[in-house]
């Protein structure tokens, strides 16, 4: 499935000093899949592209902090 | 010219009295990557790229000033009523000692802002690589700031913030189309 | 102390929202010159924020200054409150 959240597992050493995070993860927004945007994409109604920040629904992305993850869960 | 507007873009609402946050914010208001970086960056590029895309260039540039103002009403509401007590608390102390409750162009860690954040190399492909550069770097610092922020409120700001990069990046590479001229033609090397 | 009603905010946001939306649109045409429904969509989207304009200035005093809003007497363009005290 697609996803704008991407993962890898970096070298782990017995040698260091904090406990290891063993995935990190990073974000590769849409805007690097989307190209020249085409005509007539889908938009959210005007209140709500407010909130979300974007008239756009293939742009829109947003990003929770792990704390709001862990307590809301609406988070990707 | 510009002519003031009276209101703000997105409706910023904090709330927690929680002046650390105000800390972290301060990097993207005078910080390399922060909003008025990008905006004088953006309106001074300007005057030497092709008349294509100063459009663009000046629209988003006037944008970043409206983010500018997002910012410090952040920022000021963080800090308009703490005591010099919980302004030390957050780490603030050195800023109070200078500033009071001021606001200054600096970053997190209190470097003052520099022109030297800004490039111009007067090449239009260069210019707008370095355009949406920015642009992801600045996405960047808004999830490093919210990865250490737990006010809703803010959060929800800060997201928008964060959106708002994302569009400003895609209409940078749509620019960069624009100017390679070759997007309807078959392609011959 | 004074304080602005509720429904200050909910007008202040309808503005937000329509202005928001025209921000998005102007960035896209400055792209895609010519999408000929999306610049259909920012003038009817215009007309719709000079009407919320009338509506809030009447309401809560000038948005813009340098003439670009009238003024009430006595000059009103520096009452309270301004975007980041609200």
């Amino acid at each position: 499935m697609f996803t704008t959240r991407k993962q890898y597992e970096p070298y782990v050493s017995p040698f260091d000093p904090c406990a290891p995070i063993l995935v990190k993860t990073y974000v590769t927004p849409p805007n690097l899949y989307v190209g020249f945007q085409p005509p007539n994409l889908p938009q959210f109604p005007l209140h709500e592209a407010l909130k979300k920040g974007t008239l756009w629904k293939i742009f829109y992305d947003p990003y929770y902090s792990p704390y709001e993850m862990a307590n809301k869960g609406d988070g990707q | 010219m510009w002519i003031y507007e009276k209101k703000l873009q997105y409706p910023v609402r904090v709330s927690t009295c929680n002046p650390k946050l105000a800390k972290y914010l301060i990097e993207q208001y005078g910080g390399a990557d922060g909003e008025l970086a990008a905006a004088l960056r953006y309106l001074n590029q300007r005057y030497s790229i092709p008349d294509k895309v100063i459009g663009l260039l000046t629209d988003i540039g006037t944008e970043e000033l409206a983010h500018l103002e997002m910012i410090a009403t952040m920022v000021y509401k963080l800090t308009k009523d703490a005591t010099p007590e919980q302004l030390k608390e957050a780490g603030l102390d050195a800023h109070y000692v200078n500033h009071d409750r001021a606001l200054f162009y600096h970053n997190a860690a209190g470097v003052p802002w520099t022109a030297t954040y800004i490039q111009a190399k007067g090449d239009p492909i260069a210019d707008l690589y370095e355009d949406i550069a920015a642009e992801e770097k600045a996405r960047a610092t808004y999830q490093w700031i919210i990865n250490m922020s737990d006010d809703p409120d803010l959060n929800d700001g800060l997201r928008f913030l964060r959106e708002r990069e994302i569009i400003h990046a895609q209409r940078f590479r749509e620019a960069v189309e624009i100017l390679k001229e070759e997007r309807d033609r078959k392609k011959f090397f | 102390m004074k304080q602005m009603p509720k429904e200050y905010y909910e007008l202040l946001e309808k503005l937000q929202a329509v202005d928001f939306a025209l921000v998005e649109l102007t960035l896209y045409l400055d792209t895609h010159p010519n999408d000929y429904q999306a610049i259909q969509q920012f003038n009817q989207l215009a007309q719709q924020r000079k009407h919320l304009k009338k509506q809030y200035e009447t309401a809560y005093g000038p948005l813009q200054q340098y003439g670009n809003s009238y003024s009430n007497y006595p000059w009103n363009w520096n009452d309270t409150p301004w975007p980041w005290q609200v």
